[in-house]
């Protein structure tokens, strides 16, 4: 149990995915505007990585043992079937839900994110049971960072701000702030 | 799309470098830039890593775009990075162990590096081997400079040195946060603000020359 | 000298010429995969099985030969196949006498695990050596722990009995107390607190002292 705690704490906030491994850079800086964005931006992107979860331990277990050399295909096509396979199930069953997920769900396949969880879970040797745990926290990580990045930035847009800082530079030292702030997370679970 | 007559390989070559600069400009290829530039040594190796995909991907996209249909070629793109990626993936960590245990996850990471299938889609599968492969060498070399001046910058304020070479000696104190996380963070930030700076600087001295000339004629 | 390329009129392929080319795609893939796979294997087993040995030899000052054993739920047996968490190393010197174990043991630090391995002598019941393999702790700081030669000393002979505490710099007058780095105290009771519950673990797993194994696939 202990165990697990730790893993979720770690991914959720000490080894932030977006601050600390720089995963899921892209969304971050652009799809940051809204806070309201963000937040589903980040439900869909949990829900997501908890599928990959799932999909890296069956692979991981059943197939890659044999063959370990087509880990990175088989986590590629295989993440990205499943998710557009999932949107599909979606779009058919709520309707509702996929107005509010589904059209961020094709724009996730592509988040590094996925497939660095896919990978981290892997060359930690995480089982079924750790690997769902460790896709939540990172799940939850993405979204608090996202959520926190859009507060700012709709803080900002009402701020008098210089136009040569506007756009991406401003945005990557807000990061660098808030990366600086996540630091702080570090010696949680050791300093008992 | 401009034909191929209007091209020039040496103009293919280095737009990359610098007016389509992937990162500078473009802001593409985050994750692996910012993760692994805590030293110039890891920068060069994961630049070169991802310039042997990116030349590779192309000509064989370019070599082979008639063969490829249209309705599958996503897909056929990505089984084809991924192989060149599992292929550097390997090679590396027999010939560089160490550098392979610090870049660690990086590595297969380039798959999902937009840069590299943005090139495909947008350039590769359109034009002749040739100028695909100029392509790819001009955005993977300003990849792989703009992740050497982002490491070379880390390293020498985080660490006081540059490839493993000490550089002050004792006296100096290293900046530890410029190779934790948020110096990445900031350091590319404030080269972003560099690049607008210079960009705005020129457009304004070139508006002053053009202005001087309009007066003289 | 460049030549135009026409761009062919696309033609609407049948679906079998869509799987066709992804399956060709997919083939070709493989096999090149596969080749590569093969070619570096056996460089990339050597590394392994080389920073292994380097690791084992370093916390067992004294062993020439080393087997790897995992515990099977009543003793020790030989482990040829892959480490696992119920595996250890049995070092040995030039005579093939047994010397003690190089346990791998690993728990959260700072920042991340951190993975390391000590070498124990169950007879003197004494830590002879630590060497951390893998970690992410601060640069600068918490790094010391395996950057910091004088830290890395204090496990070069320490009891363990009842148990390894870390004191504040220049304060260990016991023999099971070993010297935590400044300004990285955390880090440094992290290790600790690895090695003292990987001891604990061990304990009852372990042989009687005297009778330690056999060397049997000795590398």
């Amino acid at each position: 149990m202990d165990n697990l705690i730790w893993i979720f704490i770690s991914a959720l906030l000490v080894n932030n995915f977006v601050l600390a491994y720089f995963l899921g850079l892209c969304p971050f800086l652009g799809v940051s505007g809204r806070l309201e964005t963000s937040f589903r931006l980040g439900l869909a992107t949990t829900f997501v990585l908890v599928v990959t979860a799932l999909c890296a331990w069956i692979l991981n277990t059943y197939v890659l043992i044999y063959a370990p050399y087509l880990r990175l295909i088989s986590f590629i096509v295989v993440i990205a079937s499943t998710v557009q396979f999932i949107e599909m199930a979606i779009k058919k069953t709520s309707p509702a839900l996929f107005k509010a997920l589904g059209i961020f769900l094709p724009l996730i396949t592509t988040n590094c994110a996925i497939l660095g969880l896919a990978i981290f879970a892997t060359n930690r040797g995480y089982d079924l049971m750790e690997g769902l745990v460790f896709a939540l926290g990172a799940g939850g990580g993405f979204t608090l960072a996202l959520v926190l990045m859009a507060g700012l930035r709709e803080e900002t847009e009402l701020s008098d701000v210089p136009a040569l800082v506007q756009g991406t530079a401003m945005n990557l030292i807000i990061a660098g702030i808030l990366s600086m702030a996540f630091m702080g997370f570090a010696g949680l679970f050791s300093s008992g | 799309m401009s034909t191929e007559k209007d091209l020039d390989a040496y103009q293919e070559f280095i737009k990359g470098i610098w007016r389509d600069n992937p990162v500078f400009v473009q802001v593409l290829g985050m994750c692996p830039m910012l993760a692994v530039t805590n030293s110039a040594v890891n920068a060069v190796v994961m630049g070169g890593a991802t310039l042997f995909v990116l030349v590779g991907s192309s000509f064989l996209v370019a070599a082979m775009k008639h063969l490829i249909p249209k309705q599958v070629r996503i897909s056929l793109y990505v089984i084809i990075i991924a192989t060149f990626v599992t292929v550097a993936d390997y090679t590396l960590l027999a010939l560089l162990p160490k550098v392979h245990k610090e870049l660690g996850a990086f590595i297969p990471l380039i798959v999902a590096n937009c840069m590299i299938l943005g090139r495909q889609e947008a350039f590769a599968s359109r034009h002749s081997v040739r100028y695909a492969v100029m392509d790819a060498l001009g955005m993977s070399g300003g990849f792989l400079l703009a992740l050497l001046a982002l490491g070379g910058v880390r390293e020498i304020l985080g660490s006081g040195s540059l490839f493993n070479v000490d550089l002050f000696g004792d006296g100096f104190e290293p900046w530890v946060i410029m190779i934790l996380p948020p110096g990445g963070f900031l350091t590319l930030g404030l080269i972003l603000l560099f690049f607008n700076w210079f960009t705005v600087r020129r457009r304004a001295f070139l508006q002053r020359v053009a202005a001087l000339d309009a007066e003289e004629g | 000298m460049s030549t135009p390329v026409p761009v062919q009129p696309q033609r609407e392929p049948g679906s079998t010429r869509l799987v066709l080319a992804m399956a060709l795609a997919g083939l070709l893939a493989g096999i090149i995969i596969i080749g590569v796979y093969e070619a570096t294997l056996p460089t990339i087993e050597a590394n392994r099985a080389r920073e292994l040995r380097e690791a084992v030899f370093q916390v067992l000052p004294g062993v020439r030969k080393m087997q790897a054993l995992r515990y099977d739920g009543r003793g020790l047996v030989p482990n040829p196949g892959k480490a696992d968490d119920d595996t250890l190393y049995a070092g040995y010197d030039g005579a093939g006498r047994f010397i003690g174990y190089a346990i791998p043991a690993e728990g959260p630090g700072f920042q991340d695990t951190i993975k390391l391995l000590y070498g124990y002598l169950p007879r003197q019941r004494r830590i002879v050596g630590m060497a951390i393999l893998d970690s992410r702790e601060t640069p600068g700081l918490g790094d010391k722990i395996y950057k910091d030669a004088d830290f890395v000393a204090n496990f070069d002979d320490l009891a363990v009995d009842p148990e390894i505490v870390a004191v504040k710099k220049g304060t260990s007058t016991a023999p099971n107390q070993i010297d935590a780095i400044t300004g990285a105290t955390i880090s440094s009771k992290a290790v600790v607190r690895i090695i003292n519950r990987a001891r604990s673990r061990w304990e009852k797993r372990l042989p009687a002292p005297g009778s330690g194994p056999a060397p049997d696939r000795m590398e």
